[in-house]
Parts: C-alpha cells; structure tokens; sequence
C-alpha cells in the first residue's frame, strides 16, 4: 500500500499552515480533524498576532521581540528557534494580510497594532476580538483552494488513535477512528504531523474547546515520542466562570486600556498598577495570575468576599470598544447577562494552555523520525510562559517550518509497510474498544472526568507543592483503577461519544500524572511553575528542560540543557522598564 | 427559582433510524447554558421514567459561540446551544437537531454541504503563496468594518435552517455563502476574481433562487448583514452580466 499523501493530524492553525506548506511543495495531504477544520479551536483566540512592525513608530524591532519572549518565558525556551520565529513574523503578518484576514486598520489604511502583556510595544496585529478565528478562516480557505485542486483530502470527524511504524521506528501512518461509523482503519504515509493542539480537559473546566483532550498526544507518547516540560501549564488571569467550562476575557482589554481592581479599605485598588508601576495591568500572564490568586485567596480581597476580581473598561469609549473589543465583550454580555460596557466584568485566572507539548528539533521531528508535532501540542517556542498573541505566532511559524520539513523528508523513498502490518496495527485498536464495549461497572467515566479537573485544577496550577502533588498522584491512581471499574451505558455504534471519552481520559488521568511528576521533582519556580518554598528561578540546577519517557508503562524523567546562545541570563522584571 | 430543569431531547441512533422522544430531569443551577444540563445528564444518563439508558450525543466545540458547532433547534429556534441560557428558556425545553441536514447521531447533523458549497463559491483569496511578497493592499477602516461583519460567519447554518428555499432537495446556496462571496469581492485582491464568484452565483443554486424571505437575519447570531450581503452580490451581478453581455458582443 504505497500513498505519497503526508497525513497532518489537527485543522487548526498549525495544521493548515503545516497542510498549506507542503501543497505549495506539490505533494499532497491527507487532513484528518476531530472536527471540521473550521471549528478548531484556534477559533477561539481572541487578542491577536505579534509582529514587531513599528507602525507606531516607537523603535519596536524583532529583536526587541525575541528578547521579551525569552524573558517572558523565563529562559527556558531555545533561543534560535525562538529568534527565528520572531524575525518571521512581520513576514507572517503580511502573508495573512494578503490572505485577506480583516485586521484593523489604522487611518491610512496600514494595519493596526495594540498592546499586549509583557511589552510596552503596540505589537499585536488584530481583527477585532476574534483574531483566532479570523486567522484560521483565511488558512481554512488556502486549504479550501488546495482541497479544489485536488491536493487535500479531508477526514473530518475522524479521531487520530495510534501511529503505524515500520521496522526501522520510523513513523508511516496513523490509524483513525472514523467517529459517525466507529470504524478504526490504517492509513499508510511517508510521513505524519500531529496538530493535535492542547491538552485543557485536564484540567476540567479551562478556556479550551471540549475537543482539546490531550488523547493524541498520550497515544504518541506511549509510543515513544518523548515529551518536554509537561509542567508548565498558562493560567489566564481573566476568565469568567461558567457551569460547563470557563471563558476567556482576552488580555486585549488590557492591551487597549482595561483595568484590574478590587476595593481595599473601601477604596477601589489598582493592584497591578501599584505593584508594577512599569508594566501595570500588562504583566505577564503568569505572574498577573499568581498575584490575583494572591489577592484573592491569601489577602481575602476578592470582590464580595467571592473569587473574582474587576476588570473594568467602563471608562473607555463605547464606539472604540466595540470596534475593538466587541467580540469579547459580546461573549461576557451573553454568558453573564451584564453589560461590560458600563460595569466592570468579574473575572478570575483559569487553564489557558499548555507550554510543554512533544519534544521536537529545531525542524519540528520528534525523536521518531517521519514524526513531526507542531502548534500547542509541540513545547518549542514559550519556554516557562508564554507571551500573549505569540500564539497564533507560533502555530503559522511552526507549521511554516514542519510543512517544510514533512515535504523534504517525505520525498525520500519507502518500502510499503506489511500489509500483516496495518492489520494487526487496526487490531490492536480494536482489541482496545471492545475491552471498553465489555465495562458494565458502576462508575460513571463523566465523575472521574469531574473528579480529575476539579483537582488537577484546584492543586496543580497557580500554586504548587511537593506534599499536594503527591496526594493528587495517589488519587489519580485511584481515579485510574476507578476506571476500570466504569459502565458503558451506550452499546451503540455509531457515534459512541461514551466510549470515546472513556478511552480519552485513561489517556488524560495519564497525562495528568505527567504534569504532576514534572512538577514534583522541578524544584525552584520558573514562569508558570510556582513554588511558594521555593519562590527563586534556579539557574544553576534548573536550567533545563524536562524530558519525559513512557517506558513500559512508567514515566521516566530526564534533562536536557536549553539553548541560550543568544541572549544572556538577566532577572525578570516588570516594576522596571527593560 | 424552579430546582430542576427539564429537558424534552428528540433522539435518532443513525441516520436511517427513527426518531424518538426522551425526557430528562437535571439539578437547577444558575446561569446554566443547555450544554451544561447534557453534560449532567452524562453524569446521570437516567430518562425522566426512572430508566437508565444513554446520554444524548451533540455536536461541540468552543462553547463561546464562535466555533457553530453546537448548533441545534431549542424551543423551536436555532441557535447555538451554549449560549442558550435555561433562565431565558420555557422548560421543557425541547432540543432537536437542524432540519435541513442529515441527522448523524441524536443531535448531531453533517453539514458538510455547507463546506461543499464554499468550494463551489471559490471563497478565497488566490494567493501567489506563502512566501514573502511583501506587504497586503491597504484599505479603509471603513472596508475592513464592513468585511469583518462578513467575515465573522461561522458557518453555523442557522440561515439555511430558517430559509424556505433551502433543503436538502434543493439547489440553493443559501445566505451563509453569498456573505461569503460579499466577504471576498469587498477585497482589493479579492475583487480580482469577483467575477468567477458572480458566475457562480449567476446559475442554478445562485443569488437568484434567493425568495427575499430575510429570515436569514434574524436568525443569525452574529448580527451579519446578510440581506445587505446578498443586495450587495445582487447589485455586483448587474455589473457582472453587462461585462458579460458587452465580451459576448464583442466575440460576435
């Protein structure tokens, strides 16, 4: 079974990117997507994309870029892909212009730029408050003409399960659920990108779509694709609480003018403002989480004795917020029934993203040759944290470089993987439903989900200790073993979203416990790593990345050193000006 | 403040299958959307009766309504169930998947004809490639305003649900796709190419199987103008068939 198709696993930004690049090459694509592409959860993204173009004319640079980014991630990112990255983006900006992406204007007709965490430079191309989904439909639709053309193939609903590898440990396919039909079939490739985006139901209620499961992820790893830095979980400062999951309030209210505060004696107190008079309600995610959490939990200041703090834009003007900020603001009146125009919003820090993901070169190949990972399910650009709109950024640059990467090595020629191969591969999957078709326990998979949020949310993001941690990997064992003893209620096939979810959190009670290891044995705070016994970056002993291996059903941690050729270690601070 | 909610769910276990009925009760909270109360019937899979049997399945992703998935038919209304909030609904409340698409499973519908027709409508941008050409076209606030709105169409298909010359028998694209087609001629580059979009909007399918019913938008949630849209391909066509008729004349 000889296909020449690359097979990209994800529809999301990094995905199409990725897709777009190795049809520009002439080769083809097989897309395969959880859902149809358009609904990705790149569509969510609301602030924007950064690119150092000076419209403004206040000497931003990508140079000045690239060093923010590594001092936003607290070092801990490879410099050189890192620079890479930033001196492409006007590059980026400008190929989604001409893309046709609807970003804001200025007067004359140039692109517009805001503000954004972690900078003082307007930096951050828009379109309006739903950047993400302005940016994925102007790449949905390259991937559209490419589709017309006859050189991409769409499988959507269909869900990524294992990877095929041939004798050598290259990787030459997938298999794929086929979720309408539960049907399980082999695809055979000369290479394979995952796109499969993060991990939030993790972490139960986050930002994240209900399609960001982390299952991908897990099945490559436990097939031997290493990970790198599973500890460093984004927690959003703004959010708003929700029953089913939480939303965000982009960081772009802050960047065009929005204000943090809660009252303090009776009197309204501008906290970011007052602890960091350089940065104010800009600083980095991490840190404006970790000092609401502060504010709220350890000071008891929270608006009406309840977690939340205001994030106010009631005194900007109305005409300029809702050609701005719109977006964002109509998801805050939908959801909470107030008008944002004229009171503050109540808002508090949740999951937002992952800066961990599958270890990848500088190329984006994972340590499994003809394996390449990029967007959020890759760890490459954002270090200990990420700046805010550097994400956008990351998914087109990395799928830029991976689309490149997947058509060179692709070229090369193969054996056709053993028919006997791609049977026993399907099986295996298989084998794996029907154990799951067979629970007719008494637990109710959807609990354990509940279970493993609430506390994976609750004990191993803003604030973390050893003790905690390990309490949270007993109980995930538990969880674990409750598991097996879960019910199927659905016997149905067709469509088993029961089934597919069970199968999906074995693989997230897993990758929780992955988040937990790595957190336990970093010993020293770093970005969104937080210790309070240990609040110091740790240079001498820390500065490296986590690695970690499934190895025969056990996690395996080891450490690799970060590249910081370029840039010199200095302190972080946002009080100051750089 | 009612303590339960109770929802009326009409099911189908494939395509081909027949459709029935099945209520459930879930716990009263605030601010609860319709996804939230499906999610505690996962929790709880037991029918109004008393017995046990499956959850409901549906379509989802974002949940911030900007993604379309969830879109279904509440109370009668399409809309997009999580920001269908149970305080603004009557109870029961009654959910059943889009008429105007082949039913996947319960609530989930394939519209993947929608996709389909964005092929056809060419809805794109023809970009010379990725590579560094150099900065876009400038325009106006005043354009990037307009094609914003346009652009903002999540593909949801509430305007075809709602439209009477929509169906699966039937030819016409619908509102969704001639926004689309606004969206790309309202670009300076896209402007280029208007005319293969208006030939395609000139056959069967096209602008003129439009019966001027403007349920289209009322019924989207994202406030498009989508009967300004469709005047303005109407009036691009006019323009369209004169160069037409002029460059058959010519040939002559």
């Amino acid at each position: 079974m000889e296909d020449r198709a690359i097979i990209v696993v994800g529809g999301g930004l990094a995905g199409l990117m990725t897709t777009i690049r190795i049809c520009e090459k002439g080769q083809r694509v097989k897309l395969f997507s959880y859902v149809p592409v358009k609904r990705s959860h790149s569509v969510t993204a609301q602030g924007g994309i950064n690119a150092s173009i000076n419209i403004k004319g206040e000497g931003d640079s990508p140079q000045i870029h690239f060093e923010e980014s590594v001092v936003g991630g607290d070092f801990l990112g490879n410099q050189p892909p890192v620079k890479d990255m930033c001196f492409d983006a006007p590059n980026i900006v400008y190929m989604l212009d001409r893309m046709g992406v609807p970003f804001n204007r200025t007067p004359e007709g140039n692109l517009d730029f805001r503000g954004f965490g972690g900078t003082l430079y307007h930096r951050t191309a828009f379109a309006g408050a739903t950047s993400g989904q302005q940016l994925l439909y102007a790449l949905d639709e390259q991937v559209r003409r490419y589709e017309a053309e006859g050189l991409v193939e769409k499988f959507e609903y269909y869900s990524f399960q294992r990877l095929l590898l041939d004798g050598q440990g290259r990787c030459r396919g997938i298999v794929a659920l086929n979720m309408p039909t539960m049907e399980l079939s082999a695809f055979g490739a000369p290479a394979v990108v995952l796109a499969a985006g993060g991990a939030g139901l993790v972490f139960g209620k986050s930002t994240n779509s209900m399609i960001n499961t982390g299952s991908a992820i897990i099945r490559a790893f436990k097939q031997g694709v290493k990970f790198a830095n599973p500890e460093f979980i984004q927690v959003h400062p703004t959010a708003i609480a929700g029953t089913d999951k939480r939303r965000l309030i982009s960081e772009s209210v802050r960047g065009d003018g929005g204000r943090v505060w809660t009252y303090k004696d009776g009197k309204k107190w501008y906290f970011f403002e007052e602890m960091y008079p350089a940065y104010g309600n800009l600083v980095p995610r991490d840190i404006a989480s970790r000092v609401i959490y502060d504010v709220v939990v350890n000071q008891g200041l929270g608006i009406d004795g309840q977690r939340y703090v205001y994030l106010d834009v009631s005194h900007l003007d109305d005409e300029v917020l809702r050609r701005k900020l719109g977006g964002v603001l109509e998801i805050y009146e939908k959801f909470m029934g107030e008008d944002p125009y004229h009171h503050p919003m109540k808002v508090y820090p949740a999951v937002h993203y992952s800066m961990g993901g599958l270890w990848i070169d500088y190329q984006h190949m994972t340590n499994i040759p003809g394996l390449l990972a990029v967007g959020e399910c890759d760890y490459q650009y954002h270090g200990a944290n990420r700046l805010g709109a550097n994400s956008l950024l990351s998914c087109i640059f990395g799928g830029k470089v991976a689309g490149n990467t997947a058509a060179a090595y692709a070229s090369q020629a193969f054996e056709p993987l053993p028919e006997e191969a791609l049977r026993e591969a399907v099986a295996s999957e298989e084998r794996e439903f029907a154990r799951v078709f067979a629970l007719d326990g008494d637990e109710n998979a959807y609990e354990i989900q509940d279970e493993m949020g609430w506390m994976m949310d609750d004990k191993v993001t803003i604030v973390r200790d050893n003790q905690t941690l390990m309490a949270v990997d007993g109980t995930l064992r538990d969880l674990q073993q409750r598991l097996t003893r879960a019910g199927l209620r659905d016997q149905g096939r067709r469509m088993n979203a029961e089934a597919i979810f069970i199968r999906e959190l074995e693989d997230r009670l897993l990758y929780s416990r992955m988040i937990v290891k790595a957190a336990t044995l970093r010993e020293e705070s770093r970005g969104a790593h937080y210790k309070p016994a240990l609040p110091k970056r740790n240079d001498d002993e820390w500065l490296k990345t986590t690695l970690v291996d499934y190895d025969d059903g056990k996690l395996s941690v080891s450490y690799e050193p970060v590249d910081i050729s370029l840039l010199p270690l200095r302190e972080r601070r946002y009080d100051v000006k750089h | 403040m009612p303590d339960k909610v109770i929802l009326r769910v009409k099911r189908q276990a494939g395509p081909h299958e027949q459709p029935h009925w099945e209520d459930f009760e879930v716990p009263y909270s605030e601010r609860l959307n319709v996804i939230a109360c499906l999610q505690a019937v996962q929790r709880n899979p037991v029918n109004r009766m008393g017995q046990r049997t499956s959850a409901p399945v549906w379509d989802q992703c974002c949940l911030e309504e900007v993604c379309g998935a969830c879109t279904m038919i509440i109370n009668g209304v399409v809309r997009q169930a999580c920001s269908a909030l149970v305080d603004e609904l009557t109870q029961p409340i009654v959910l059943e998947p889009m008429s105007k698409f082949p039913v996947v499973k319960d609530l989930v519908v394939d519209r993947s004809r929608l996709f389909e027709d964005l092929v056809k409508a060419k809805a794109w941008i023809s970009l010379d490639g990725t590579h560094n050409l150099g900065t876009g076209p400038k325009y106006s606030q005043e354009v990037q305003q307009l094609r914003y709105q346009f652009a903002r169409c999540m593909s949801c298909g509430c305007c075809l649900e709602v439209c009477p010359q929509y169906g699966q028998e039937r030819a016409f694209v619908g509102a969704a796709i001639i926004g689309q087609v606004n969206l790309f001629n309202l670009h300076p580059t896209g402007r280029m190419t208007a005319d293969e979009r208006l030939e395609v909007m000139s056959q069967p399918g096209g602008i003129t199987d439009c019966g001027n019913a403007q349920n289209c938008v009322r019924a989207c949630p994202k406030e498009i103008p989508l009967t300004e849209g469709i005047s303005g391909v109407g009036r691009q066509m006019v323009g369209y068939g004169l160069r037409k008729f002029l460059t058959r004349s010519s040939k002559l």
